[in-house]
């Protein structure tokens, strides 16, 4: 246990061998390695070689809506879960760039493939909050039909969905379909081995698929310095396909770069990962408090990169919206609240047979022996449901 | 063991202390997981820590749990004491490749060569709404492994002194806490000594059914204990707590005095640890027994959210005394 696993890049390598390579490294973390942007902190809009965009004022205001309408029911949701609603919530405060930018980058055909929070994601895929919010609140499995909106259910164990989205995409390719996949993890995810393996994969099959990062800096307590020395767009090359790494609070550049990441998949040149740079404002989910783990002034910094408060800025020196625009986004806002809000109160608890549903597809005689025995067990409850009797078997 | 004025210490805090005395004791344990250095582990079970021993020995991994786990292996075989934390069972089958085909068979494979000194703790079990993918029971699948030993303390003293004799062992431990059990709270009686990790523990004798149990389902089995007192039918308790190795010489004295045998298994019934546990009984105590052995056990489902379900869905004190009842009726 000699070998130190200091922080990635920030010292100089002694003696192993590799300081040109670990030197290479530190340069790069050092300064702002490649990052496309084109809308500034300071909400000014600027060009970018590789990724040009050109929006109409509709579209810009539409993206505006959409972050600001998320960012709402995300708040709402957080509360809900503090009166008891939910059971957990998982924040996107401060991603709803990277998550509007990536999901509006998707055509209807394309396939998404979510983490737990791509709750700005299945908003652009219009994906009802109220289904998002049923799962979490545990009234039911899932929520929604993923082949409805092509917007597969939450996935809650780390980075697996990177391999089934690359079994899809290689299943699109197959079919000869004209559509990519795109595959959410984020930077702690990069460390597990399923997500080196769908990398592995998708290369090796040509995969028509996009892995997207959203690098929050934060998993769980663990700083991204804890999962890689190098930034993690960079480690796409190593397996044989680009990478790159955009500005994740800027919706334009994630917007133009997830739109070129997916045509690029859709055109028969395989995988590409995409490294959204942003910052989880909140918490990792409602159980975790990060005041434990990291300072105030790291987020008052990224706060400061808001990416509403970035675009408006820019609507607003471009006199693209005016007032009554926001106001009616405003109003919309306050509407979308007050449905999730009735709407989760109102969900109705699932039976308690419902634990016996969807076991095996076509049932099983072990079930339904189980199953027997329990109605026999609640019926000896005056009320007849074991739930309600308040007890267990 | 609810929490009163004579309260004194928590579950937690028995675990930590046990590092804490693991690490000041011998150069060579380190520990290492997700999140266990500055968060203090994600049930605050390693909490403080790291300032006291510092990040070389109190080490945050990536989310590479086939990665720590091996690396573990690889210290042990250097002459380490690694204690490995898992966040949760769940999660330790990304690492089974490292804990099943290298940890448990090493030693066999070098032809005696290659000990695994290793200590891998994990969180198990449900009932805290965590859903399917973060509330399975799977140390009975572990205790089906040669190679290992399996232990599940329940109890304060078991909490803070089963680590030091884990760590003693030249052959890879691991180590499964009940989630539910980490606010259990008490006053800790310091005067028990190592535990012999060879044996169970009687918790409550008894003369009329055996009560056979483990981990999180305890509590809830010596509730059903007092209850049944009350309708004068008098349980013995007894407290696995080493799960493989299996005491049959405890679990089969009590049955021939009780001749009545309940498994109670949070795990699933079918080819699940109280199978284990119950064919043991038919085959060494088969002729004293009065009456069936009977098991209460998690529902053969995937553990369910919703709080209500997943209640219906865990062994509760009333299925447990219901089926001591049946055994004696």
């Amino acid at each position: 246990m000699s070998v130190k696993s200091t922080a990635a890049g920030d010292s100089p390598a002694k003696g192993r061998g590799r300081t040109t390579t670990r030197g290479t490294a530190a340069k790069r973390r050092a300064g702002e390695p490649g990052l496309v942007q084109l809308l500034t902190p300071q909400g000014e809009r600027v060009e970018h070689p590789d990724y040009a965009i050109d929006v109409t004022p509709e579209e810009l205001r539409g993206l505006y809506r959409d972050m600001v309408l998320t960012r709402r029911f995300d708040a709402e949701a957080i509360t809900l879960q503090r009166q008891g609603e939910l059971g957990l919530w998982a924040s996107l405060l401060g991603q709803e760039a990277a998550q509007i930018g990536s999901g509006r980058a998707t055509r209807p055909d394309d396939y998404v493939f979510p983490t737990y929070r791509e709750h700005g994601v299945a908003w652009t895929r219009d994906v009802d909050p109220l289904n998002l919010l049923g799962m979490f609140r545990g009234v039911n499995h899932g929520g929604w039909d993923p082949n409805e909106n092509n917007f597969q259910l939450y996935t809650i164990v780390i980075g697996s969905q990177t391999l089934h989205a690359t079994g899809y995409a290689m299943g699109v390719a197959k079919d000869g379909a004209d559509a990519a996949v795109i595959a959410y993890f984020g930077d702690g995810a990069s460390s597990q081995g399923d997500v080196a393996e769908a990398f592995t994969f998708a290369a090796v099959y040509n995969a028509p698929v996009v892995f997207f990062c959203q690098n929050n800096q934060w998993a769980i307590s663990e700083p991204t310095e804890k999962q890689s020395r190098v930034p993690i767009y960079q480690r796409a090359a190593g397996f044989g396909f680009p990478g790159v790494r955009v500005d994740g609070n800027d919706v334009l550049a994630v917007l133009a770069v997830t739109r070129a990441a997916l045509e690029h998949a859709r055109s028969g040149q395989g995988p590409m990962l995409v490294e959204a740079f942003t910052y989880r404002m909140g918490a990792h989910t409602t159980t975790d408090d990060p005041t434990r783990y990291r300072s105030d002034e790291e987020r008052e910094e990224w706060a400061s990169k808001d990416p509403i408060a970035r675009l408006r800025t820019y609507l607003e020196r471009e006199g693209i919206a005016g007032e009554a625009f926001y106001a009616e986004v405003e109003a919309e806002s306050d509407a979308l609240a007050k449905r999730v809000r009735e709407g989760v109160r109102n969900m109705p608890n699932p039976g308690t047979m419902a634990i016996f549903e969807n076991v095996y597809a076509d049932g099983s005689s072990l079930v339904d022996e189980e199953r027997a025995q329990f109605v026999e067990y609640m019926s000896s409850f005056e009320s007849g449901d074991v739930a309600t009797a308040g007890t267990g078997h | 063991m609810s929490p009163d004025s004579t309260s004194n210490t928590t579950y937690r805090e028995e675990l930590r202390e046990a590092m804490r005395e693991a690490l000041a004791r011998d150069e060579r344990v380190f520990l290492m997981g997700e999140d266990v250095g500055r968060y203090g582990g994600a049930f605050g079970v390693s909490l403080g820590l790291i300032d006291q021993f510092g990040p070389d020995r109190v080490r945050d991994t990536p989310l590479s749990e086939s990665a720590f786990v091996g690396a573990g292996i690889g210290a042990a075989i250097a002459g380490m004491r690694p204690i490995v934390e898992i966040m949760t069972v769940n999660f330790s089958l990304l690492a089974l490749d490292q804990i099943l085909n290298n940890a448990a068979t090493l030693l066999h494979m070098s032809g005696g060569q290659v000990a695994v000194p290793l200590v891998i703790r994990m969180t198990t079990g449900a009932g805290r709404r965590l859903a399917a993918q973060h509330s399975h029971s799977l140390e009975g699948w572990y205790a089906h492994i040669p190679g290992i030993r399996v232990l599940a303390p329940a109890t304060l003293e078991d909490a803070r002194y089963m680590l030091a004799s884990a760590l003693a062992d030249p052959d890879p431990v691991l180590i499964f806490e009940h989630g539910s059990l980490y606010n259990l709270s008490g006053q800790l009686d310091t005067g028990c000594g190592p535990v012999d990790l060879d044996t169970a523990a009687i918790r409550r004798p008894g003369n009329d059914v055996s009560l056979i149990t483990h981990g999180g389902s305890l509590g809830k089995t010596l509730q059903a204990a007092d209850r049944l007192a009350e309708e004068g039918i008098d349980a013995e308790v007894i407290d696995l707590r080493t799960l493989r190795p299996l005491d049959d010489t405890t679990i089969l004295g009590s049955v021939r005095r009780t001749h009545r045998a309940v498994v109670i298994d949070e795990g699933w019934r079918t080819a699940g640890l109280s199978a284990e546990v119950a064919t043991r009984i038919a085959e060494q105590g088969f002729y004293d027994l009065d009456a069936p052995v009977e098991r209460v056990c998690g529902a053969e489902v995937p553990t369910p959210y919703a709080a209500q379900l997943e209640e219906a869905a865990l062994p509760q004190t009333d299925g447990i005394a219901a089926a001591a009842r049946r055994t004696v009726g």
